[in-house]
């Protein structure tokens, strides 16, 4: 793989070198590396012309703009009022215990992350989460115990 | 008025052909789309409820070349999830109605402002447009669509937000006016409508603007997506003709001991069992489609905490009455309920949310005492007890 700054380099040629082009770079760039770190940040900073605060004040707007490190997966449960409702609470502490983790940390070897998120647009079928893109709805303990061991058994 | 739930099947209807209807708008003069649009008394089905064709026709008269088009697929209010099923099922209908609404109106260039929550439906989405890219070029209509991914932010769903961020710029609201359809995107005038209402176009087209008309009641028009969710054995999507009260809603879509109906997602209005004879889905309420059925089993101290949870998370923080009401609100019914401020205290809370009402920005804080008046008001036991 090559250096993020290459990475940048090569977003900025897809996308443009304008102010617009912000938002789907940084969004490449966290696929990638899971987060934004400081230094890829200053990087779009230099590269798009703008001062890296600028670059920084729109990534920490966005909730899936991660600037803080990451895993590589990310656990985002909904916590909305329907979700709720059908029991996101054990689904939440089911997967604490499986992953050793609470809210808001990351896995000691750095493979995932586990957040609570806002409706999904999947209240009928909730409780709902993301893993990455990936959705996942109707959740029971025993379907995060399902899902979770596939995570976990994949290699690296 | 309806006293009767009347279920309909025109969006997700398989057995229309939507190329086909298309080319019967496109036989339309432009002026005469946009008349015929009008005629038909299609309100925009985001939330607001402005009707497509004045917006259309607003921004067609706008000087210069430069316009878009942004079909707003951000739908972060909780309880809705239509916009997603649309996008799913019927694509085909909503590219063709933002067709339909640059030929109106001859803008040239469109976006799917797509909610980050759906990335997973990008490629889906995108060979759905590269077809429709190719189908439209035999109706000799030079226009080109883009996909623009959210990353998620509830009030990147407001239209002015929604630009801001498409500029790469923290997702603030703007002041309006002026609206987007006089300054837009990157400054040019710019049509905003939600997946449903570009769909919606489709349909009037199919039936006639006379014959849409005749559906719904005198202020709404059409048949409209219901997204339920909660104490329901039917929870999903409904096509539904509008003007049905709350009470045959609920005895079609309860659990038989439906408590209350949140009509109108977070920012719309909780209507308690007594309320449900006189309130009529959609008439001053939000458009939006959200209808959510708690039944006596539900806490609705609770729901309204989540809720303000949410808006307490989701404001964008620019302005201060929203940033620091939607926080003093939730501190304020958590200190009622643990007694440690007097039940009088909830009235304080009401002027509070009202005060937001009148000096917000945008509709996240003006509407916050939507939901927050109506369950304190409905359920004032509830959230001493
Ligand atoms: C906080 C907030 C969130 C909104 N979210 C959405 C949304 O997710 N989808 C949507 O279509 N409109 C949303 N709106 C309404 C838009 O600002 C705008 O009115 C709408 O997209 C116009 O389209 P329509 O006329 O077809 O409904 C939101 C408004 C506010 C104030
Ligand atoms: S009302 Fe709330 S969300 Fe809207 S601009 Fe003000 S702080 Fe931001
Ligand atoms: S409340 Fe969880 S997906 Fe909507």
């Amino acid at each position: 793989m090559n250096s993020t700054k290459e990475f940048i380099k090569e977003l900025s040629e897809k996308y443009g070198k304008e102010r617009k082009s912000l938002m789907p770079i940084l969004q490449k760039i966290v696929e990638r590396n899971s987060y934004l770190s400081v230094d890829a940040m200053r990087e779009v900073a230099q590269i798009l012309d703008i001062s890296a605060a600028e670059v920084y004040g729109t990534a920490s707007f966005f909730s899936f703009l991660d600037t803080q490190a990451r895993g590589k997966y990310k656990i985002r449960v909904c916590k909305s009022i329907t979700c709720d409702m059908k029991g996101k609470s054990e689904i939440l502490k089911t997967i604490e215990n499986i992953l050793k983790i609470k809210v808001g940390e990351t896995s000691k070897e750095g493979k995932f992350s586990l957040l609570e998120t806002n409706c999904l647009g999947w209240c009928h079928k909730g409780p709902a989460m993301l893993i990455n893109d990936e959705v996942y709805t109707e959740l029971t303990p025993e379907k995060i115990r399902n899902v979770l061991s596939e995570y976990i058994r994949e290699r690296k | 008025m309806n006293t009767n739930i009347n279920k309909l099947e025109y969006i997700f209807s398989k057995d229309c052909d939507d190329n086909q209807v298309l080319a019967k708008a496109l036989s339309f003069s432009n002026d005469e789309v946009i008349e015929e649009l009008i005629k038909s008394g299609l309100r925009g089905r985001g939330g607001a409820g402005f009707p497509a064709g004045l917006k259309w026709k607003f921004t067609a008269t706008q000087p210069g070349d430069e316009k878009y088009i942004i079909c707003n697929a951000d739908e972060g209010e909780p309880g809705t999830f239509k916009d997603r099923e649309i996008l799913t099922q019927v694509p085909k209908k909503v590219l063709n109605g933002m067709a339909l609404c640059a030929y109106g109106t001859g803008i040239k260039k469109g976006y799917i402002y797509l909610r980050g929550e759906y990335k997973y439906l990008v490629s889906h989405l995108q060979k759905n447009i590269d077809e429709f890219h190719e189908e439209i070029k035999k109706y000799g209509i030079d226009f080109n669509i883009d996909i623009f991914l959210g990353s998620g932010a509830y009030v990147c769903g407001e239209e002015t937000a929604l630009i801001e961020s498409m500029e790469g710029k923290r997702g603030e609201p703007r002041n309006k006016p002026p609206y987007p359809n006089t300054v837009g995107y990157l400054g040019k005038p710019t049509i905003v409508n939600n997946v449903e209402t570009f769909a919606s176009t489709m349909i009037v087209f199919r039936l006639g603007a006379e014959n849409y008309k005749k559906l719904g009641t005198q202020d709404q028009h059409g048949s409209k997506l219901f997204s339920i969710s909660g104490d329901s054995p039917k929870e999903g999507v409904h096509e539904i003709e509008l003007g049905m009260s709350v009470e045959d809603f609920v005895r079609e879509f309860g659990d038989g001991d439906t408590k209350a109906v949140q009509v109108g997602g977070v920012s719309g209005f909780c209507i308690p069992r007594k309320g449900f004879k006189n309130a009529i889905i959609g008439e001053g309420n939000p458009t939006g489609g959200s209808t959510m059925i708690f039944n006596s089993s539900r806490s609705m101290y609770n729901v309204l905490h989540n809720f303000l949870d949410f808006f307490a998370e989701e404001s964008c923080g620019q302005c201060t009455p929203c940033r620091v009401g939607c926080q003093q609100l939730l501190k304020g019914i958590e200190a009622v309920k643990s007694g440690e401020k007097p039940k009088e205290y909830l009235d304080q809370l009401i002027k509070l949310s009202k005060t937001m009402q009148i000096t917000s920005k945008c509709g996240l804080g003006q509407s916050v005492t939507n939901s927050f008046t109506s369950i304190v008001e409905n359920f004032r036991e509830e959230m001493i007890y």
